[in-house]
């Protein structure tokens, strides 16, 4: 009987382990992940929505809602749009171009695409505030035909799109990339024209990341500070961006307040983020079935 | 509708895909290019569809030349191996595409185009699946349901590049079929690109054989199976055994092997060509021949048993292979490693000095 025994235990243990993964090390590097989230982003965060919330309701309104923070609320968002519209269609055609086409140059052209993420954002916006003051490179043409951009809105949406057109090429890129030409071919083996081919065939396979890579750009830029100021000009009510104000009340030793419109700007861009996950998955599911 | 296709030249880079091409398809017929990947069957199929230009060489369908059109008007239905269905269009809209892009003049009107993709969808039997998306079909419906859209615009070429490629034998052969009853039924002329020889010869009224961008040979699938004009063509269609040697005084030689040649033939050195179902298999040899092997491999599936010959006392560079009936294999039982002899009724003998093949009888 005793030999019996033996004989059946390791049997037991091997059925054990049913729910055994092939892959080790699961548990330790997403505690070691979900650790340094915390420590590096959720924590300041939660800091930052804890100090805001100190001052009270009426406080934290005031704050939010004095003049003028709103006219910087508008300046932000108007060039933050402006530039992400204009960013989609640019990075749009960028990447087109680094897809589509073989030319010589074609490798350095996609590594330069990644400058504006690399480049410091004061060296790029003092950069931009010299080619486009009255007397630039750029400038003084423009001042020919009686455009101004250095040192007015038109500056913020110049730094803005400048510093955030990668989001939108590199977003589109790889869908363009796995696109088949033989979709194109067959849509105008069937009899579509050129344009229809575009409107029907590659801008609803294009448009989600499209529309992901604007979103991204328009996020980066309500943030963008060290571009902009160089360029903006920085006039109350009429040049003043959100990072900027941020700036400003600290400055005056104000925290409480700083935090209070940092809340805001950090809500506003987690809410489009989140919107625009959300969003997607559905369209991608779909396609992709499921 | 007849394709003349005319001294085409297709060049990639410097690469040259297509070698001066003369080659008429016949109307109403269903032709297959058939050829190993790399022969130029896609970029002949393409350029027929004009997606491809040629440098040189003129297309004509029935006479009107198209060679300058642009692939929107030349009206072919063109389906593609691996579909090419929109993602974000359901299975209806797929395959309205083509009427719903016509011009307003000659766009019929929603009614009718909903009636036409109804129509369709029943004509490829997948009424039911209309308002699915590509992504939520399998592979046999989605090429079906290419299918439908190429047809949607009513072709009289309808040109398919691997249609059966990506799917699997069942699937493939139940198409297969399909197709071939629907091509009878229409009577369109379709021209299909494979590298199946079994699809081609079962499934075509001509066979365009093709490697390194020339035309081999073109010929109906009989006469193309049982007189391939080289080599090439020999190999590639179905499973071939070949002697190499010799000949002596009307006596091909090679080791052990050895083999009378029925009529006077010069001497040369030469291969000879045998199907497996033009070889007996015996326990002694004959007067004839002497081709002595050991049985390497029985293999009992399908209508015959294919046995796998290994030469003995001589060489070739691919194993023999001979089909018996399971009648005959039960009343002889052959085991592995048995020695026994091949006796040919026919075969296509090439001589190094001669261009032609010569088909030889021993009956």
């Amino acid at each position: 009987m005793a030999t019996n025994d033996l004989s059946e235990r390791p049997t037991k243990r091997l059925s054990a382990p049913a729910t055994k993964r092939v892959l080790p090390g699961f548990g330790l590097s997403l505690g070691i992940s979900l650790f340094f989230i915390s420590l590096v982003l959720l924590l300041p965060i939660s800091g930052l929505f804890i100090r805001a919330a100190g001052m009270g309701w009426e406080q934290f309104w005031f704050v939010i809602t004095d003049p003028r923070v709103v006219a910087s609320y508008k300046v932000t968002a108007l060039a933050a749009l402006a530039a992400s519209l204009f960013n989609c269609v640019f990075g749009l055609l960028m990447a087109w171009v680094l897809v589509r086409y073989e030319f010589p140059g074609k490798r350095l052209l996609d590594a330069i695409m990644d400058l504006p993420f690399a480049l410091p954002t004061a060296v790029a916006g003092i950069t931009l505030a010299t080619l486009f003051a009255e007397n630039g490179w750029y400038g003084q043409y423009l001042a020919d035909v009686g455009i101004e951009v250095a040192f007015t809105p038109l500056g913020i949406v110049v730094a803005m799109a400048f510093t955030s057109v990668p989001f939108v090429v590199r977003t589109v890129q790889p869908v363009l990339e796995e696109m088949a030409p033989e979709d194109e071919e067959a849509a105008m083996s069937l009899g579509a024209s050129d344009m229809t081919v575009f409107r029907k065939i590659l801008f609803p396979t294009l448009w989600p990341a499209v529309v992901t890579g604007g979103a991204l750009s328009f996020a980066r830029s309500l943030g963008e500070y060290g571009a902009v100021i160089f360029i903006a000009g920085n006039s109350p009510y009429i040049s003043e961006v959100i990072s900027l104000m941020i700036f400003v009340r600290l400055e005056e030793y104000d925290f409480p307040a700083a935090s209070a419109i940092a809340a805001v700007v950090m809500t506003v861009s987690l809410l489009l983020l989140l919107a625009i996950n959300v969003w997607q998955g559905r369209y991608l599911k779909r396609l992709h079935g499921g | 509708m007849s394709i003349e296709i005319q001294g085409i030249n297709k060049f990639f880079d410097k690469f040259q895909a297509l070698h001066d091409i003369n080659l008429t398809i016949p109307d109403g017929q269903l032709t297959a290019l058939l050829g190993p990947s790399g022969s130029g069957k896609t970029t002949l199929l393409r350029i027929i569809a004009g997606l491809e230009t040629p440098e040189q060489g003129r297309i004509r369908f029935s006479g009107r030349d198209v060679t300058d059109l642009h692939v929107r008007d030349r009206r072919v239905g063109f389906v593609f191996q691996h579909y090419a269905l929109f993602r974000h269009m359901t299975v209806a809209e797929n395959v309205a595409f083509g009427l719903n892009v016509l011009p307003r003049k000659e766009r019929p009107g929603k009614p009718e185009i909903r009636k036409r993709v109804k129509d369709l969808l029943e004509m490829v039997q997948l009424e039911h699946l209309a308002d699915r998306y590509p992504a939520q079909l399998s592979g046999g419906q989605k090429q079906r349901i290419a299918l439908a859209r190429a047809m949607a615009m009513r072709p009289e070429i309808l040109l398919l590049d691997e249609p059966f490629g990506a799917l699997d034998a069942k699937v493939r052969k139940d198409l297969r079929r399909w197709l071939r009853s629907l091509h009878d039924e229409l009577h369109f002329t379709s021209v299909f690109v494979t590298h199946d020889q079994e699809e081609a010869l079962e499934l075509s009224d001509q066979v365009v054989v093709m490697s390194n961008g020339r035309i081999e040979q073109v010929d109906t699938p009989l006469e193309l199976y049982g007189r391939p004009d080289s080599r090439f063509v020999f190999e590639f269609l179905g499973q071939v055994n070949v002697l190499f040697g010799k000949i002596r005084d009307g006596v091909m030689s090679q080791g052990d092997a050895w083999i009378r040649l029925p009529e006077g033939c010069e001497n040369d050195d030469a291969q000879l060509y045998l199907r497996p179902h033009e070889v007996r298999l015996t326990q002694s040899a004959s007067d004839e021949a002497h081709l002595p092997f050991r049985i390497e491999a029985i293999n009992l599936i399908g209508a015959e048993v294919r046995i796998e010959l290994k030469p003995d006392g001589w060489e070739c560079e691919e194993l023999w292979e001979v089909g018996i009936s399971h009648t005959e294999f039960n009343a002889r039982q052959p085991q592995r490693g048995d020695r026994c002899f091949a006796v040919p009724d026919v075969g296509h003998l090439f001589c190094e000095h001669a261009v032609e093949p010569k088909t030889l009888e021993w009956r």
